[in-house]
């Protein structure tokens, strides 16, 4: 299998508390990754060893294609990051803030400019080219970050609870969006608190005070727990936390 | 105990709030459930006396929300989005505060506290702001009690805490039922809206349903099959294009899928995606979808 | 009262909580003074002088003798010609001119008076006084000697002339304008931020849908930065003392009394921002830029008001610090009585009043 995600032993400490303890997996291309675990439990800071924001304190770990201890450069030109948090400029336009980042990321002028309008057809956004990105309902909003992500084609695309306080509706589209992503062979990498989103997911991990306690299918995982829903997994596994949120 | 009539709520051009109607009874869990932007904060606002609605009446445990708002005020507990606590000061010393604001002590109404502020009080001299999210949920659950309200209104108070302290949190709200607070709550989440005893689903400031989770469930007006493939995103295209379908969508390793003439449209249709059918007791986001859907006016 | 009081004990700790902010706010007029107590040169030794003597006769030369042996004025110039001493200043070579008359000598002993020129630089007029004041003392020392030796009645006419600075403005003029300053930098920038923060944490939200009084929200915002602007009021006083050696002539208490009004107003200030803005960025934008820059300009502390266009000067009249500064000037450097600054008294008093009225009425008990 061809992996875009590669981890061995990835270990992250600060002073004495390890938030990442050597976690070990694996993500293929095109395939739609969850990353789950409790407030605390050490998913932000994998998330930004994987990204090249941080470095780790001792394993492996290759991403794209590249060495996280020492390519970070190249990392961040090859994948997308999106999060609920900050996605995009209020204050500028739709086709303004998908030309920053297209710029951002070196996409030629050119491609930008088609793509723009190629993408906005797609979402049903072409009419709003020119709204301030504030006028955008958070729906829209969050399909068009998610759409600029993607816009540099990146190998892997980042989420980070991607889709709190979105109606159901746009959920589902914001989902659609997102396969129709990996069907093109992008990998999607995402976290969330929603765990019946988890069942979206090709495949799961659950980590629990920095390790990886759990790792396979949504199906599989619930027959190995015995439990109806994701959600059931997820309890199973948290409740055994001894760390505190942070 | 809570009495909503024909409240019309607009900001500017936006309308806010439509037509809203709901009763709330006493000793009551009721749900808000809607996305961002359906109404809920401002619903919540209007009911503590915070905003005044464009027209239409509401009261609160008998009490006039424009009228009578200074003597609301002393019955109502309110918590609203995001944890409003003072990060500069102790657990303690919130509690202590909100205590004396709303002239009481921490010693006369710790009984009722208790069961929730236990759970933070050995951490009682740390600054809010280091809480972890769940821990500052139970703080800001402590802070809106300590007066006693006989009306607590919780507006998104499960908003970005993870599942464990979620679940933990609506097993306190349970709990202040029995000791018979009414507790009005709004949340994103569908599937906390089984918790509550009656819930109003909510969409673009209006509702769209009021009733009791399995009785909107009940009403669900079609059938609703849920379906396997080995690819979803492919088969979802597909039925998107046949005429047969009303309504589908993704769902975790599903499709759930609504049809206007199931013969029409059996699995061996979808023979290629190794399509497997069966049908499935709706949940309330299938309700809330095929209500926004406009397919089923009720 | 004990909601009040709760509220005023929360706000404390707010404060103590953020240590450096208020050490900051101490910490700027107390470096303020510290700055011109280096600057100001209190002590006054071995002035560049220059001579010019047309005369040099007996008279002049033991005056200048008497002169040169003093330790206050060096001696760096006989100058030829009365044209070149306005070059000499200019160039920063001399801060003292002592010019003497045609004949001297002759007209001492003969007419029974000569008369002798004493120019001073007075960009800093403390030691453009002072040295006049020596330059004179010496002359009229003389002139006893003389007397007594001679038991003759003549007179030596000493004119002094300021250059440079003719309203000797001292820098001590920089004391009540840093007072009008720091206070509302405190109190309106401060208070603003204190009550929008709340609006920005949502705290305010569940303080409104409680029973406590909006008047006891406002009351226990301003009540810390009373106590705090009170407390740098009596330092800066203290230190402007015991450092800069500014005589507080006048009363006291009346000082006390007009400054509180001004830190009342200064609250009122915050207060009235706080009700207009929603953001900590803007309440700090609102009082730094909207009330600092237009005081700072338009109140006479960087410009004097007399130099200012009709224009200016209206505006200046609604400035609250232009009337704070001017009776605080009065009051504290000229040793005005209270029946001196009472115009100053009113107009603050009716000022502070009329913006605690429109803030209390603007600040509402509902969210919008």
């Amino acid at each position: 299998m061809d992996y875009v995600i590669e981890t061995k032993d990835l270990t992250k400490r600060f002073g004495n508390f390890t938030a990442v303890d050597n976690i070990s997996f694996a993500v293929g291309r095109g395939e739609i990754f969850g990353f789950l675990g409790a407030n605390g439990a050490g998913k932000t800071t994998a998330m930004r060893m994987l990204c090249g924001l941080s470095r780790p304190t001792s394993g492996q770990g290759f991403v794209a294609g590249y060495d996280i201890f020492r390519q970070q450069e190249k990392i961040k030109r090859n994948i997308g990051y999106m999060s609920q948090k900050f996605s995009l400029y209020e204050d500028l336009q739709v086709w303004e803030n998908m030309r920053l980042f297209g710029g951002i990321y070196g996409v030629k002028d050119s491609v930008i400019f088609s793509k723009i309008d190629e993408t906005l057809e797609k979402l049903g956004l072409s009419s709003e080219r020119n709204t301030l990105v504030k006028a955008l309902p958070l729906g829209w909003k969050q399909k068009l970050a998610f759409s600029v992500a993607i816009f540099h084609e990146p190998q892997i695309v980042f989420l980070d609870e991607p889709t709190g306080g979105v109606d159901p509706v746009t959920r589902r589209q914001f989902w659609e969006l997102i396969y129709e992503a990996a069907s093109r062979g992008i990998t999607i990498f995402v976290t969330t608190h929603y765990m019946d989103e988890a069942e979206y997911c090709h495949r799961v991990s659950i980590m629990v005070d920095g390790r990886i306690e759990a790792l396979d299918t949504p199906h599989n995982l619930r027959q190995q727990f015995q439990a109806t829903t994701m959600d059931e997994v997820f309890h199973r596994l948290a409740r055994k936390a001894q760390r505190q949120g942070e | 105990m809570i009495h909503v009539q024909h409240i019309n709520k607009n900001y500017g051009r936006i309308c806010a709030l439509k037509d809203i109607s709901i009763d709330v009874q006493a000793g009551e869990l009721f749900g808000l459930i809607g996305p961002d932007g359906a109404g809920k904060t401002t619903l919540f606002r209007i009911l503590t006396s915070l905003l005044l609605a464009d027209s239409g009446e509401a009261t609160v445990d008998g009490l006039n929300v424009r009228k009578d708002f200074k003597e609301l005020r002393n019955h109502i507990g309110y918590m609203p989005g995001r944890f409003s606590l003072y990060q500069d000061l102790t657990v303690e010393e919130n509690l202590k505060f909100f205590a004396t604001i709303f002239n009481t002590t921490i010693a006369e109404n710790y009984h009722l506290v208790a069961p929730i502020y236990s759970q933070i009080e050995k951490f009682k001299t740390r600054r809010a702001g280091k809480l972890s999210g769940g821990m500052k949920q139970k703080l800001a659950l402590s802070c809106a009690l300590i007066h006693k309200p006989t009306v607590l209104f919780l507006d998104e108070p499960t908003t970005g805490v993870d599942p464990v302290s979620r679940k933990e949190f609506w097993g306190m709200l349970k709990a202040l039922k029995a000791a018979g607070i009414t507790v009005l709550v709004s949340t994103p989440y569908m599937d906390e809206a089984i918790l509550c005893d009656r819930i109003a689903l909510m969409q673009h400031g209006q509702i769209l349903s009021v009733d009791a989770p399995d009785k909107i469930v009940a009403q669900f007006p079609t059938k609703l099959y849920r379906v396997r493939s080995n690819n979803n995103y492919a088969l979802l295209n597909r039925m998107r294009q046949h005429p047969a379908v009303e309504t589908v969508f993704m769902f975790g390793e599903y499709l759930h899928v609504t049809f206007v003439d199931q013969s029409k449209a059996t699995s061996a249709c979808f023979s290629e995606f190794e399509a497997q059918f069966e049908e499935i007791t709706p949940n309330i986001e299938d309700c809330f979808i095929y209500l926004t859907q406009q397919k089923w006016i009720m | 009262m004990k909601q009040l009081y709760a509220f005023v004990q929360k706000e404390f700790l707010h404060i103590f909580r953020d240590v450096r902010t208020i050490l900051l706010i101490i910490g700027i007029p107390v470096a303020q003074i510290l700055i011109i107590g280096f600057a100001v040169s209190t002590e006054v030794k071995n002035i560049k002088t220059a001579i010019y003597d047309p005369s040099n006769d007996v008279s002049t030369r033991q005056i200048i003798d008497k002169l040169a042996v003093s330790e206050y004025f060096n001696i760096v110039e006989y100058l030829s010609n009365p044209d070149q001493i306005e070059d000499r200043f200019q160039r920063g070579d001399i801060q003292f001119a002592m010019v003497f008359g045609d004949r001297f000598h002759e007209n001492l002993y003969h007419n029974g008076n000569a008369s002798v020129q004493l120019l001073a630089d007075a960009t800093d007029p403390n030691q453009g006084t002072v040295a006049a004041n020596y330059a004179a003392a010496i002359i009229s020392d003389y002139a006893q000697t003389m007397m007594s030796d001679l038991n003759i009645p003549f007179q030596i006419m000493t004119q002094v002339q300021m250059l440079y600075n003719p309203s000797m403005r001292s820098s001590y003029d920089f004391v009540p304008g840093l007072m009008g300053l720091i206070f509302i930098l405190i109190c309106a920038m401060m208070t603003s931020i204190a009550i929008v923060r709340e609006k920005e944490t949502g705290t305010m939200e569940v303080l409104l849908a409680s029973p406590v009084k909006p008047i006891y929200i406002v009351l226990a915002k301003m009540a810390p930065y009373f106590l705090i602007s009170w407390f740098i009021l009596i330092v800066i006083l203290l230190m402007s003392v015991f450092l800069l050696h500014v005589p507080i002539t006048g009363n006291l208490l009346w000082l006390n009394v007009f400054s509180l009004i001004y830190i009342v107003l200064s609250l009122a200030l915050g207060l009235l921002i706080s009700t207009i803005v929603n953001t900590q960025v803007a309440a700090m934008l609102a009082s730094g830029m909207g009330l600092m820059m237009p005081f700072m300009i338009l109140s006479g502390m960087m410009f004097p008001i007399e130099s200012m266009p009709t224009f200016l000067k209206i505006v200046s009249c609604i400035i609250p610090a232009r009337w704070y500064i001017s009776g605080v000037r009065k009051v504290m450097i000229e040793g005005a009585g209270v029946e001196h600054i009472l115009p100053e008294l009113l107009i603050l008093t009716a000022m502070a009043s009329f913006i605690i009225l429109v803030s209390l009425k603007n600040f509402k008990k509902r969210l919008e």
